[in-house]
Parts: C-alpha cells; structure tokens; sequence
C-alpha cells in the first residue's frame, strides 16, 4: 500500500508540472490542444492524489504500524471514528489532506466554470498544479506520510488525547478546507493577470468560491474556539494565541475582498485593491499552515510542529515576489472607472470598512511577529499578549460594527439628506433604547455597553431593511407576509444572505462584549465543602465538593472530581471534570494527563468548572471556577453567520449584482431606496 | 473639496489611529522575553529590570519542584544551563508541568529584589518524549 501511495505521490508530480508546464508554455490562445492538456490534468492529479489518501487511509485502518504515521498517531485501542481523523493530525497527513482537497478544487473549477470563461481556465489549472506540487514536492523530500520504520512497533503511540474530541475530527479540516479553497480565487486572479483578460469576468467566475473559502474559514474558526473552551481549560475561547491569529488573518481579508469587490462590480473601481486583497488571502492562508506547520512561534498547537519551515518559507516568498511582480507589470491595465464621489456614500462606507478589516489584519500580523521583529531589530525579543490585542482590536471591532449597520442603509454614489433621515432613524433609535436600558439595569461597563448599543443599531437596519423588502413586495403583488419574505429572499440571495451574515457577526459581538462580566476562583475544597460563586446577573451559584473517583475508561485512567450545583438555593444538578491519563493497550501511560472540563450551559451564562488536582492525593480537590456570560451566543451566532453565507451561495435565482454593469449604473437610484420596490 | 480627499484623510486618521493604538500597545503590554542568562545580565546591568513584566523560557532543574501543604503554591528552580534562579507561583499549574525531567516552562512575572522570581503564569511545554523515542530507535 505505502508503494501504491508513494508512487501516487510522484505520479501526482509529474501530472501537475506537465499540466503547468503544458498551460505556461504552449500559450493556450494559440495552442488548444496545450490548453486542453492542462485542464485535464487537472482530473488526473486529483485521481492520483485521492488513490493517495486512500492508500495511508488503508494504513491507518489496517494498524499497519510499520508505517512510521500510522505508528505516531494511533494506537489499537483508538476509537474508529478518531483512526480516520488521525489522518489529519499530524504534519504528513494534512500536507497530503491539503494537496488531495487542493487538487479536488482545481478539478471541480474547471468542470464547474462556466464556458463563457474558457479562456482563464488553462492559467488557472497551471496555478492550481503549482501549489498542489508544491505540496507534493514537500512531501516527497521532507514529510513523507508513507515513510516505513525499520521494525515494528506492537502498538502505535496513538492520538494526543486533546485531538480526542469530537469538534476535533472537524474543526481542523474545516479550517484547511477554508485555507485551500482560496487558492481557487488567486488561481483565477493570476489567471485574469497572465491573460489580461482583467474585466469584472474573472471575478464572476470565481465569486463562489470566495463565500465558500470565507464560509470554511468560519465554521473553522468558530469549532476551532469550541474546541479551545472545551477541551484546552483555562476558562475561555480565544487566547490570541499565534495560531489562532493566523486563522484570523485570511479570513479578514477575505472579509474585506468580499465587500469591495461590490464596488469593483457595480462602479469599477478598486480593481488593483482587490487583486492585492486576494494575493494577500492567499499569501496568508500558507502563512497560517506555515505558522502552524513550523512552530516558529510558540503556541497552544505546538503539537502539531514540524520540519518543513523552511519549504513553506520559500513557497511564500516565492508566490509573493511573483504574484506581485505581474500584478506591478499589469497595473496600468487595472485603471479605475469610477471614482468616489462623495463621503455619504456606499462605497466610502465601504472603503472605510475595508481600511478597518485590513488595520486588524496587520495589527494582528504585527503582535503575531513582534517576538521576531523586536528581536530582529533590537537584538531583543519582546511579546506581546492578550491585553495588546484587546487594546487594539476592541475599539477597531466596534468601528467595524458601527460600519456593518451604516453600509447597507446609505446610498452608492451619493446620498440624499433625505435618503439619510429616512433610513437611520428607526436603527439609530433601536440602539438608542437599548443603551438607555442597559444603563437603566445598572451596567457600566464602556466597551461592553457601546458594543450592544451598536448591535441594537446594526439590528435595527437588518430588520429595516427585510421589513421594507416585504411590505414593498405585498404591496406590488399582493403576496401574504411569508411568500413575500421568501420571495425577496429568493430573489437577491446575495443581499439578504448578506444582512444575516450581518446578524450572525452583531451576535458574536455581544457574546464577546460579555466577557467584560466574567468571574473566576480557585478554591480547594474537602468532600462536602462549599465554594460560592457570584454571577453578573446576580445570582448565587453553590457548588459543593462530593469526592473524587478514580476509574479505568477505554484508552485511558481517570480522576474524575464531581460538584453538586446550587443556584439560589435550588439544586441544578451535578458538574464533573476530569484528569485523564491516556494509555496505550499494554497500559503503559501516554502523553501528559488531559483535563475535561465540566461544563453546564444556558443562554444567559456558563458555569466551567476545572478540576485541577487533589491536595497530596486525598479527597481533597483544587478547582477553578468560572462564570462565562454570553458564551452560547458564540456558537448561535456562527451558527447564524453560516446559515446566512449558505443562502448567499444557494445556486439559482437572479442575481441583481450580476447585471451589467452599464444597466445598473444607469438605474441605481431606484434599487437603493426600497429593494423590493425595484425588483 | 473633493470627494477623494475627503476620503484620503479620513484614511489617514485610521491609518494613524491603527498605528498609534499597535505603538501605544506594544509599549504597555509588551513584555520582555529572556533567558535566565540575559535576565541575569540585565538586572546586574539595571535595576529596573526588577519592576518590569518579563518572561523567560527555561527548563526546570530536576528535583527542585516543592508544592505547598494547599497545592496552590508551587517552588521551582530553572535554568538554561549556566544560569539558575528560583521561581515561586500561586496559581494553577498546567497537567504537562509535572516532576519529570526535561520539563521546558515559560514563566511571566517580575524578577524581584529578593533574587526569586515572583511568576504570574507558567505554561509548560514537554518535548514529545515517545516521538523521539521512535526517532531513536526505529531510524538509522
């Protein structure tokens, strides 16, 4: 099977530089045959690619463990469904996890694109092929996942017992799946480049793709911060940790790209910026694998560290000197069309939008590398934490979220005072009566007071604006409120999928605005002691010691301490976290002991509960305690967020945006008054 | 005035605004990162160093770790192999700070007058010990 993989792998090589080479050279205007050659590769290094996996998947699943990942990552007691997720827990599996789903992409955008885009495909095959064999080559040389061992180990050493969680089998691919699909929009901008065919065509065809990384991406993150709170136990769900930021970077990024490439579609402008912003997604998308792969920097995830820095580090400047040296070479081929006409407008807030998604992406950059350009420049190294993150991105985030209420309610080009006066009172007072409430129950706190007056704000134009959508709707075709609202929907997919999109961000801020309110202890308790807690609703949580029990489980031997919770008096039930020692099927221990936190969840907050240790092994426990306000409404607003980025790509329906653009510059006014009135 | 400019300095004070808010940041969060040897250096060389947040990586000295009768207070020394100090914390110490040997920490804190490091945190990092087990003994 490791032959079968191995000679995958260089099958893969060869089909992806000769489809590259087949594209580059043979100048696909003038050689149709070459440009067929190319595209078809395409197909074959994905079946190679896939024979590939298949094979180390064959592996994992037959305990082969003569193969030295097999051996690394699992053990025979390791649960099934973990076996196949360990295909991606170490550095050789997801290279071959990135290649593999790469290669598959590169193929769906060829069969998937429609023919009036022919001519960009070629490129976009060769740039495709490129970052797949890139992969390849750095399998083949430095992180072979088929690699035998000399002997044979009885058992493997099995999984990190914190990949051992179910939000683990998929955060990690969700958050690849995100970091490689943006290879397929920087395929087709360079693609659009090579070929100057540098209309709003590349764009069109490509605009999928971007909601589809964007939507990978935050699904990723969001597991990966579910994953952190409950798994990592140390109270929260974003550390600024240097891994975590690198998720982050890219996905702003494309946050920005995704907005304006609005404007580039509807009046020209910012064509070279939003070329820059997709060269940028993906120059920070191998960023983030190569923080990640590297350990360059120490980190959370430094159990996924690797050898292959160095392959990654010349991938990158390599793909950055080039992407933007023809992006320099074409520039007088990207001169705007428009240009901004004044301040109250959609694009200005638009532009503002994008300065400020763009200010975190290089604050975030910038703590995430000050270790290494504080030392590099004064010979000392110098980090940076939490609180300088905070400090930063706190005032920016709000900024932003001011901007995500004020873009959809101001018109392109140049709003009338009118136009302002009818479209901000409702959301600005929704948000005035929340802060007046707030400060009427007693909160006051700054940031967290202006983040939720902003999300009343934000709030009010979402409904706003589908209420208006609707009743325009009724009125014009006499439909009843749920046909209408589904009707609007169904009609501009992009816009209203958008403003859920919107809902699902102003959720997040609130929840996070929460963690103003959190409370921690640590107390040591005997059996039937007591610890209180107080929560920022005012409520008295009562949480007293049982004991702690000692058991053997599956894989491994657990300390499980147990608390019975009171709140306000009345019993709510029983909390239990654990220390687990993972072992292998001799009973020879694993890894260091694991902890599981115990976790009791509402709407309005959480009680987490770590159990950190008995005193000198008696009965006597250490505990840390936390009330996490807000949490769920994390979870429900990346749950809301995906719901909205779905319906924006829902295939079918006419979409306004994909008009011409002469037509809708000529009937803009209209639309921007009442969008229902002018569909 | 144009449409345009009025753009170009609204960009500018966010491009300031960033700039000044990373600047200011780094200055008062920023904390230095040391091994015990340029802490040494650096308190011998200015007594300031005492009162600043700072931290340093280093391993922890075999046999030195004492835990107090509550378990919430723990005494180490570390070392990066010519300097030592020892370093006292309160707190909760992560599952992979154990007494095995090889044990690599990060500690924050303050280096006080009294010669001990007064730590804030301690993360611990255990160098994959099976992984170059494997390394050992499967490969040539």
């Amino acid at each position: 099977m490791t032959l079968l993989g191995q000679f995958c792998l260089w099958l893969a090589l060869f089909t992806a530089l000769w489809g590259a080479g087949a594209a580059f050279l043979g100048r696909p205007e003038a050689r149709p045959d070459l440009a067929r050659t190319a595209i078809r590769s395409t197909y074959g290094l994905a079946a190679a690619l896939v024979v590939a996996a298949l094979c180390l998947w064959k592996g994992l699943f037959a305990h082969d463990f003569n193969i030295e990942y097999v051996a690394q990552y699992t053990s025979r007691n390791l649960p099934t469904s973990y076996v196949f997720a360990a295909f991606w827990a170490g550095q050789k599996g997801s290279l071959l996890f990135w290649a593999g789903i790469l290669s598959l992409f590169g193929a769906a955008a060829q069969g998937l694109t429609s023919r009036r885009h022919a001519a960009l495909l070629p490129y976009v095959a060769a740039v495709t092929n490129l970052v797949v064999a890139f992969f390849v080559i750095t399998m083949l040389f430095a992180a072979n996942p088929f690699e035998r061992l000399l002997f044979t180990p009885e058992d493997g050493r099995g999984l990190n017992p914190q990949l051992q969680n179910p939000g683990m089998t998929i955060h990690p691919p969700m958050l690849y799946l995100g970091y490689i699909s943006i290879t397929i929009p920087f395929a087709f901008a360079v693609a659009a480049l090579l070929s100057k065919r540098l209309d709003t065509g590349w764009i069109h065809a490509m605009r999928k793709w971007t909601i589809l990384s964007w939507l990978f991406l935050s699904a990723g993150i969001t597991l990966g911060m579910w994953w952190a709170y409950v798994e990592l136990g140390w109270g929260g769900y974003w550390s600024w940790d240097p891994v975590e930021n690198a998720s982050l970077l890219p996905w702003l990024t494309m946050t920005a790209f995704l907005h304006s490439v609005m404007i580039q579609e509807k009046r020209g402008m910012l064509k070279r910026w939003n070329v820059g912003l997709i060269v940028a997604s993906f120059l920070l998308s191998i960023f983030g694998t190569f923080i990640t792969r590297s350990g360059i920097i120490a980190s959370v995830h430094s159990f996924t560290q690797g050898s292959v820095g160095a392959f990654f580090l010349v991938f990158l400047v390599l793909s950055a000197v080039l992407s933007f040296a023809l992006l320099y070479v074409r520039w007088p081929l990207l001169e705007p069309e428009g240009q901004l006409e004044s301040m109250a407008s959609r694009e200005a807030a638009f532009l503002f939008n994008n300065l400020a998604l763009v200010g975190i992406a290089f604050s975030v950059l910038w703590g995430t590398l000050f270790p290494i350009i504080s030392e590099a420049v004064r010979g000392t190294k110098i980090t940076v934490g939490p609180p300088f993150f905070n400090r930063v991105n706190v005032p920016l985030g709000l900024f932003l979220l001011a901007l995500t209420g004020i873009g959809p309610l101001i018109a392109w080009r140049k709003a009338s005072a009118q136009n302002l006066q009818r479209q901000f009172i409702a959301p600005v007072t929704t948000g005035l009566v929340v802060l007046v409430s707030l400060l009427a129950a007693g909160i006051r706190e700054g940031w967290a007071l202006t983040a939720w007056a902003l999300a009343g704000f934000v709030a009010g134009t979402v409904v706003q604006e589908f209420w208006r959508g609707v009743r325009a709707r009724r009125r014009m075709h006499g439909e009843s409120l749920p046909a209408a609202l589904a009707h609007l929907v169904a009609r501009n997919r992009r816009r209203y999928g958008g403003y859920v999109v919107h809902v699902g961000i102003l959720t997040y801020m609130v929840a996070f605005a929460g963690l103003a309110f959190k409370v921690t202890r640590e107390v040591t308790l005997s059996p039937g002691q007591t610890a209180e807690l107080r929560s920022p609703y005012g409520h008295t949580y009562q949480l007293t010691h049982l004991g702690v029990s000692q058991y053997n489980q599956l894989n491994r031997f657990v300390s499980a301490a147990s608390l019975e919770v009171k709140r306000d008096g009345v019993g709510i039930g029983r909390l239990t976290s654990e220390k687990r020692q993972h072992r292998d099927s001799f009973g020879r221990n694993t890894f260091e002991p694991s902890t599981e936190v115990g976790i009791r969840s509402d709407l309005r907050e959480d009680l987490y509960v770590v159990y950190a240790g008995s005193v000198g092994g008696t009965d006597q426990a250490t505990y840390a305690l936390t009330i996490n306000p807000l949490v769920m409404w994390v979870w429900l607003g990346g749950a809301i967020l995906i719901v909205g980025g779905l319906m924006t790509m829902w295939p079918g329906g006419a979409m306004i945006t994909s008009r011409r653009r002469s037509e809708t510059q000529a009937g803009y006014e209209a639309p921007l008054v009442g969008a229902g009135v002018a569909e | 005035m144009r449409a345009g400019t009025k753009f170009a300095i609204g960009a500018l004070v966010i491009v300031a605004g960033v700039a000044g808010l990373i600047a200011t940041g780094v200055k008062e969060t920023g904390v230095y990162f040391l091994t015990p040897t340029e802490l040494m250096a650096r308190t011998r060389a200015d007594s300031t160093f005492h009162d600043v947040g700072i931290k340093v990586g280093a391993k922890v000295v075999p046999g030195s770790v004492r835990r107090e009768q509550n378990a919430r207070t723990i005494d180490f020394r570390v070392t990066d192999g010519s300097s030592e100090f020892p370093v006292t914390y309160t707190g909760l110490v992560p599952d992979t700070f154990t007494d095995a040997s090889n044990i690599e920490v990060i500690v924050e804190g303050k280096y006080g007058r009294d010669g001990v490091f007064h730590a804030t945190e301690v993360l611990a990092k255990c160098g994959s010990r099976y992984e170059s087990e494997i390394k050992k003994s499967g490969k040539a």
